[in-house]
């Protein structure tokens, strides 16, 4: 790198330990709010657990999730 | 009709596909950026090897501006249409362009060492630059502080008003004596950059997109999630 390599790979380097930070801090909050969504899915009475079933939103979550009681 | 393009949307984000789909494409962009900034582009006739640092400077500056515009652009519609859709989408992609905005500054400082012969000059994009990054914590910020109704009034606020910054920072390289050179990649005019070094940025560019996409399809969904948690106990 003629002498610049310090300053280029500490620029790469810092960018890609952004985005795994990122993605890590992301996907945790994301695993923590679907298993908070989960359990309380799962422990609807039946008919509450129907009636939630209906919305299409809640259809995707269930179904992207790994809990499903249908 | 808004409806229907936002509940299209919803669905669409909380697939686990559109997420794979879309890490895949980012992994593939990526390599392809990298192995093009690092190994095959040529190093520049004055600057030597530290042009590189421009394959990761640029994109993160551009991705940041532009994330910071589309935040602005919804928050006024949060406004005009009153549509909560608005909010959450403009609230997820607020992280990615944090970073962005930090990557940009990191290693815009890191390349200016060799090239400047200093890590921090009070130039006019670099300031505006600066300024964008504190209203991007003024937005995030202001959804830590306030309750969810003041909070997408007083954010949205805050996009807008940071809006004002976008402009100067595209053109303070015009308007003002600056370190910066004026822009070398333009969508209506020629562009000044050689093709081999266009490929590379172009490639990064696209990998930045793609990851601020993934970051915010995650977001999104963890908002939606939230949503849903308060909808199952008012069942």
């Amino acid at each position: 790198m003629n002498g610049y390599g310090l300053f280029v790979w500490s620029a790469f380097a810092f960018t890609l330990i952004n985005f795994f930070t990122l993605y890590v801090i992301i996907y945790r909050q994301l695993v923590k709010e679907n298993k908070k969504f989960e359990l309380k899915f799962n422990h609807l009475e039946k008919i509450k657990y129907k009636e939630a079933f209906n919305q299409r939103t809640n259809q995707a979550l269930v179904s992207s999730n790994a809990a499903q009681k249908i | 009709m808004l409806n229907k393009i936002f509940e299209i949307i919803k669905i669409i984000s909380l697939s686990k596909l559109t997420r794979i789909i879309v890490f895949s494409l980012f992994v593939i962009f990526l390599t392809l950026g990298l192995f093009e900034s690092l190994l095959l582009s040529p190093e520049d006739y004055i600057q030597s090897d530290a042009v590189r640092i421009m394959y990761v400077h640029v994109p993160a500056a551009w991705i940041s501006l532009g994330i910071f515009s589309f935040i602005a652009f919804l928050s006024l519609g949060i406004f005009i249409f009153k549509n909560k859709n608005f909010v959450i989408i403009a609230k997820s992609f607020a992280p990615s362009g944090l970073v962005f905005n930090l990557i940009a500054l990191v290693t815009g400082s890191i390349w200016g060492k060799p090239t400047w012969g200093t890590w921090w000059a009070w130039d006019p994009r670099i300031t505006s630059m600066l300024v964008l990054f504190l209203f991007y914590i003024l937005y995030i910020a202001s959804w830590r502080l306030f309750e969810n109704d003041k909070a997408a009034k007083i954010s949205s606020l805050v996009a807008i008003a940071g809006f004002v910054n976008v402009p100067i920072i595209k053109f303070s390289v015009d308007w003002w004596a600056s370190l910066h050179q004026p822009s070398s990649v333009k969508i209506l005019s020629e562009t000044t950059i050689h093709s081999s070094m266009i490929t590379p940025l172009l490639l990064m560019t696209a990998a930045f997109a793609l990851f601020s996409v993934l970051i915010f399809l995650m977001k999104y969904n963890i908002e939606l999630i939230k949503i849903k948690t308060k909808g199952l106990d008012r069942l």
